[in-house]
């Protein structure tokens, strides 16, 4: 029973295997990504980059077709572009970063529909939009793992500047001449991130398993580190919760697994020691 | 004199044309305990900005020949909901010295703790900076800026928000600095407090209207000069073309 609920997937089908290593791999770089994007108040900014990048990997598929490369490579160019222009932009004009941003996803966006709409092409929009996480090949896997162990040295060697530069960046201006150097490369593994994760969970959907288990993570500490060590997990649980339900419900995968992340988020906005039972319940004040 | 730490060159500051420091030639010695008071809107805060490398000046130039500085602005960027405890938030006073990689040494981490007690936060290591009240929190970065153990130090009212008694704490570590030859910097209201603790004084009200010692500065006439003081910008102003 237990056996056929939760392992007879896995062992009887290797694209559920792929799946979950996929997913996990995804978790284990997209959540404390997540973190920090929503510490530096841009939860929203990885969804801006989703679109942005979307126009990217549609042109990639025109050029070479369903091919790996060229659709991460397409993704990559318009996601970095995009990254390094509002950067640009918000750091020599008095255009703040997300308006700078907001301006060139939307023309990015504009600009790939355009192509898109043009040629004609049998382009498959939703499984760009929300991926196909059960049809992950080799090549995928490793870009996948590839990226994520990648983001795990990355934010472990940066991990001081990316706080600091959240947390007070006029501060880290000011010591170091190099708070740019982790802005941007902090962008960087953002977009690889988004980039890597689109072809499992759609370049939407990837946004999901990003800033979902970090807002929950949030609601139930007040320290980073453990911030990250939970969201991993939650993640992680998503990825195999989702997996399994959609599996044994018959539903799309990519949208199980983020909907398994929403209730994980539900769940810790209801019951976290900074979630609204608590709110409305508190505990009595202390004597000093 | 000594060879300045630092010098100013016909300076002129701005925002959107328009001079909030105007014209300021000066060098400044190191070991200099200097106050800069005048009305609001006077540029005290734009000199500071300036030296900090914040704002590119409009004409002129600032020549500073140590680069290593701690600067305390009015309004940081510090962003006051993130998750970060007192301890941590001081120990990032330490990463002008030791980079973005450096390991903290166990007597750093004793000087953090040293640090915080100097400014009355003991017992307040673990909280987060949440919590704090603002008078708390300024003396958090007043602790913070200890640990950046710079030469050239700029606070712009360092007192603000504070209680007199801390007031008297915080005053007796820039004593400490200025023993120890540090160049101290630091934008004032209170001229009586500007009166007892520092040697020298520069007056500013756009143009400078006086810098040297104290007593000889802070005159009633100056002063009122001080205060008659135009804020606003002259929207119809022509090009300046003083000369240098």
């Amino acid at each position: 029973m237990l056996y056929d609920l939760l392992l007879a997937p896995f062992v009887e089908f290797p694209f559920m295997r792929r799946a979950l290593v996929g997913g996990l791999a995804i978790s284990l770089a997209a959540a404390p990504i997540g973190v920090f994007l929503m510490l530096r108040r841009m939860s929203l900014i990885g969804d801006a980059m989703a679109h942005a990048i979307l126009p990217g990997a549609a042109l990639g598929f025109l050029i070479g077709g369903l091919s790996l490369g060229m659709m991460t490579l397409g993704g990559l160019v318009a996601g970095f572009g995009v990254a390094i222009a509002s950067g640009f932009v918000s750091r020599t004009t008095l255009v703040k970063e997300d308006m700078a941003l907001a301006a060139f996803y939307l023309v990015s966006l504009a600009l790939g529909v355009t192509l898109i709409s043009a040629s004609r092409s049998n382009l498959d929009l939703l499984a760009l939009l929300f991926g196909s996480i059960l049809a992950l090949d080799d090549p995928t896997l490793v870009l996948i793992v590839s990226v994520a162990s990648a983001t795990l040295i990355a934010l472990a060697l940066g991990y001081r500047g990316v706080v600091m530069e959240c947390l007070d960046p006029g501060f880290a201006a000011g010591v170091t001449r190099f708070g740019w150097v982790f802005h941007f490369g902090f962008l960087t593994f953002v977009v690889l991130n988004l980039v890597a994760g689109f072809h499992a969970l759609g370049t939407l959907l990837v946004v999901g398993i990003m800033m979902l288990p970090a807002g929950s993570a949030r609601l139930w500490t007040d320290d980073v580190s453990t911030m990250i060590a939970i969201a991993i997990p939650m993640a992680m649980v998503a990825n195999l919760v989702g997996l399994l339900g959609s599996y044994h419900l018959g539903m799309a995968s990519g949208p199980a697994i983020i909907l398994v992340a929403g209730l994980i988020y539900g769940g810790s906005l209801a019951l976290g020691p900074h979630g609204i039972v608590r709110r409305y319940f508190p505990r009595r004040h202390l004597e000093a | 004199m000594a060879d300045p730490i630092l010098a100013f060159e016909d300076l002129t500051l701005g925002y959107d044309r328009h001079p909030a420091v105007h014209h300021l030639d000066g060098r400044i010695a190191p070991g200099t305990l200097l106050a800069i008071v005048g009305p609001n809107g006077g540029g005290k805060s734009t000199l500071l900005k300036g030296i900090a490398g914040r704002l590119a000046p409009l004409a002129g130039r600032i020549v500073n020949t140590f680069p290593h500085m701690a600067y305390m602005p009015q309004v940081g960027d510090l962003s006051r909901d993130f998750p970060v405890t007192v301890f941590d938030l001081a120990l990032t006073g330490l990463c002008g010295r030791r980079g973005m990689f450096g390991r903290i040494s166990r007597s750093e981490r004793d000087r953090a703790i040293e640090a915080i007690g100097l400014v009355g936060l003991a017992g307040f290591e673990q909280r987060s900076i949440r919590t704090l009240s603002g008078g708390q929190l300024q003396r958090l970065l007043f602790a913070r800026l200890m640990l950046q153990d710079a030469p050239l130090i700029l606070l712009d009212e360092p007192f603000t928000a504070i209680d007199q008694r801390t007031i008297d704490d915080l005053l007796e570590i820039v004593a400490r600095w200025h023993g120890e030859g540090r160049t101290i910097l630091a934008v004032l209201h209170d001229l009586e407090l500007v009166r007892r603790h520092f040697p020298e004084t520069l007056l500013l009200a756009r143009d400078p209207l006086g810098w040297g010692p104290t007593p000889a500065v802070l005159t009633p006439d100056r002063l009122e000069t001080a205060r008659q003081m135009a804020e606003a910008f002259d929207r119809s102003a022509a090009e300046c073309h003083r000369a240098a």
